[in-house]
């Protein structure tokens, strides 16, 4: 196909083209890629945001799996926060749940927002949350405390070879974020 | 006006607005030599901190500054630009061609970049000093940690992009739509291949390093979270934005260094380039692979293992167009009438440290391996090998090539060689002992180090300052050269050397090939 009769012109027009359609390609092909393959294949640790609808399904009581949980404070962030328990013993299939604990010693109103992520990454796909206190800004106000309840489980389909599996948290300050958000409307 | 023989203008005037390739070479050419002269400024600074254990000279955030800034300045700054500058000068004078597709485009290409450079510079001055994220700049550093300079950082990134691709459009125009009569694309000679595909590399990934410095100003003024976790943005897609633009980037500084050097073997050796044809071939093919490999970068960051697998063995697979390379070059070198003068020492010299500098990369492309190298000085020294061996000795070799041609004078033959011996020892002072410590443990990037690493940190710090100093012995020839060299009148200046810009007078007018050449059979 001919850009232009000016064969210089068309080959300038083709390039210009190509080096658009690159500088597009980052943000609407790599970034949603990135993300679609790190959901499907459950690398990077990741889990859905979303919380999962509980399938009927055998309790396989003849395996059970270690769920460590391990939780930690972003840089600059001042709340205390930690798992109830920091490690439980399930059965596949099974729905558990736990708390854990935040307080936010500051005298202002916060928000907080927890980053999970799973290890090993193998078993990310099959870690569900039916309930999380990730799934939501978490507001506190000034010199307070909550319990945040986690429901989860293991999938029936978790690989044989994988006896224990971390949840780790980062809980991050994201007051200043929401503030700006709420300023923009 | 109306006549197109006059020379060129005469004052500022000729430099600002010049059109004319030969102008705007030699104007990359000394602008990449000042930044070159920059960077390794900020080396000397780097090494001499580093010439004892413990804190000696700079402050650790300064020391991070400098890292950050020899890396951007010699990669963007003194490397790429002086490749340009060579493609400015020789493309049109080897296809036959007057003069660039673009000119006034080439003007512009070429004068953004001094501002651009000037505003990264300046960081230096500001609030919270200069970017110390590394030349990798990755997320958070460069995001959330970074000193509010950043953002002149960014600009300055989006500048030379900018240039580069506009330079890189012009060369494929150039070489597309201006060839003489005859020159096919297999005839062209293989400098025209290696920056043909070169500059179609550049056209396809410094799109994506704007896209990734984009990113980083909206994360850091505009509240998005690309690469923020906090908003459900993830730092590791920065990795993969940064090295899908990062390995091309490496193949985007050699290629041109494997065309210097393709023509200069062939030309000591009175052969001509044994395996033309398989030269273009591997080297489309280098750049194919190095759209697959980005991930070698990131063998730590937890991919699962078919992913380090995958790029394990893309890694290794650019190992063999690279082998026939080599190959090819020696080749043409057996039972050639071999004479020694400067270009051509350059050009052994780059074929012995670039191999090593390949093996090194082989081993780093070894997944399990990679993670006791990776971001040790065992990584300082492959890339060291590979772009200062590779890219910088093939522009000092392509310097000293083309310099009679350009300025109808002979440079000093002596100094020249000395100041290759002094090169060559001084670099291997340099960087082969970083290959020990590396092995040893010591990362890179800091600014002091275990005791056990203090012989060989002294000896690489000697090594700099020998390499260092040995520049200015180049400048001086190339000073001396333009200004009283011997004169040289020869079209021909070196006996074996073959292409059409051995056929204009020397030196080259200020316009050459307004009427297309006929190629002869010699030629074809
Ligand atoms: C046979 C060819 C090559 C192979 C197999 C190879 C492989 C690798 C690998 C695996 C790494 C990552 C090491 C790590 O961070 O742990 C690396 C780093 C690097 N390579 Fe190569 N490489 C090759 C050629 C080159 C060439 C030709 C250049 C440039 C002219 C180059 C420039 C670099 C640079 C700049 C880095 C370090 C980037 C950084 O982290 O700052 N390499 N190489
Ligand atoms: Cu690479």
């Amino acid at each position: 196909m001919r850009l232009s009769a000016n064969p210089t012109t068309d080959t300038v027009l083709k390039l210009a083209t190509v080096s658009v359609a690159m500088f597009a390609f980052v943000f609407v092909v790599m970034v949603p890629l990135y993300n679609v393959l790190c959901d499907a294949l459950g690398i990077n640790g990741k889990t859905s945001a979303q919380a999962y609808t509980a399938v009927d399904a055998a309790v396989d009581t003849g395996r059970s799996i270690t769920v460590q949980f391990i939780a930690t404070n972003n840089d600059g962030m001042p709340w205390e926060f930690r798992p109830q328990v920091t490690a439980m013993a399930v059965h596949p299939g099974a729905a558990n749940d736990t708390v854990f604990f935040a307080a936010n010693p500051t005298t202002q109103d916060m928000v907080a927002q927890a980053i999970p992520s799973v290890s090993p990454s193998r078993a990310a796909e099959y870690f569900h949350k039916t309930e999380c206190f990730c799934f939501n800004q978490q507001p506190l106000g000034g010199e307070s405390n909550t319990l945040m309840p986690l429901q989860f489980i293991v999938d029936q389909d978790l690989p044989k070879d994988i006896k224990t599996i971390t949840l780790s948290y980062t809980l991050f300050d994201v007051t200043a974020r929401v503030s700006d958000q709420i300023a923009a409307r | 006006m109306g006549d197109h023989h006059h020379g060129p203008a005469t004052g500022i005037g000729r430099w600002l607005f010049t059109t004319n390739h030969k102008d705007i070479g030699t104007m990359y050419l000394w602008f990449s030599f000042a930044m070159f002269i920059l960077g390794g400024t900020f080396a000397m600074i780097i090494r001499a901190e580093l010439f004892q254990p413990g804190m000696q000279l700079v402050e650790p955030g300064f020391f991070n500054q400098m890292t950050t800034l020899h890396g951007l300045v010699m990669v963007f700054g003194a490397i790429m630009p002086s490749f340009v500058g060579l493609a400015n000068w020789l493309i049109p004078m080897m296809i036959g061609a007057p003069d660039m597709a673009l000119p006034r485009m080439n003007n512009w290409s070429f004068w953004i970049l001094p501002p651009g450079f000037l505003m990264l510079a300046s960081t230096l001055f500001m609030e919270g000093g200069a970017p110390a994220f590394g030349w990798t700049f990755y997320a958070p550093l460069s995001t959330t940690y970074a000193a509010p300079s950043v953002t002149f950082f960014i600009f300055a990134i989006h500048i030379l992009g900018v240039s580069s691709i506009m330079g890189s459009i012009n060369i494929i125009a150039t070489v597309m739509n201006m060839r003489a009569p005859g020159m096919t694309y297999m005839k062209m000679p293989l400098f025209v291949w290696t920056w043909l595909i070169t500059a179609f590399l550049l056209v396809a990934v410094m799109p994506v390093l704007a896209g990734a410095v984009t990113m980083m100003l909206m994360d850091i003024h505009f509240g998005t979270s690309f690469f923020s976790a906090a908003g459900g943005g993830d730092p590791v897609l920065f990795q993969h934005i940064f090295w899908f633009f990062g390995h091309p980037e490496v193949y985007i500084i050699i290629l041109p260094a494997f065309g210097v050097v393709s023509q200069i073997i062939p030309a000591f050796s009175r052969k001509p380039l044994f395996g033309y044809a398989s030269m273009v071939y591997a080297t489309a093919s280098i750049a194919f692979l190095s759209f697959i490999v980005w991930a070698h970068h990131m063998y730590t960051v937890g991919m699962p293992v078919a992913g380090e697998l995958f790029f394990m063995y893309a890694t290794m697979l650019i190992a063999v167009p690279t082998g026939v390379k080599v190959f090819n070059w020696i080749t043409t070198m057996w039972r050639g009438a071999l004479s020694f003068e400067t270009p051509m020492l350059f050009c052994i010299g780059f074929l012995i440290l670039f191999t090593i500098g390949g093996f090194t990369g082989l081993m780093l492309s070894i997944a399990p391996a990679d993670f006791q190298y990776h971001d040790t000085y065992f990584v300082v020294a492959h890339f060291h090998y590979v772009m200062v061996a590779g890219a910088v000795f093939s522009m000092t070799a392509a310097v000293y090539y083309w310099l009679p041609k350009w300025s109808g004078r002979m440079y000093n033959e002596t100094m020249g060689k000395v100041h290759f011996w002094i090169s060559f020892v001084g670099f291997n002072i340099t960087f082969f002992p970083q290959h020990f410590v590396g092995l040893a443990g010591m990362p890179r990037r800091i600014p002091d180090y275990a005791l056990q690493f203090a012989d060989f940190n002294m000896m690489s710090s000697i090594g700099a300052f020998i390499y260092g100093a040995s520049q200015i012995l180049f400048l001086y020839n190339v000073l001396a050269t333009i200004i009283a060299g011997e004169k040289v009148t020869d079209e021909k200046v070196w006996d074996g050397a073959e292409g059409l810009e051995w056929t204009i007078p020397t030196p080259a007018p200020y316009h050459t090939f307004e009427v297309p050449p006929k190629l002869d059979a010699a030629h074809a």
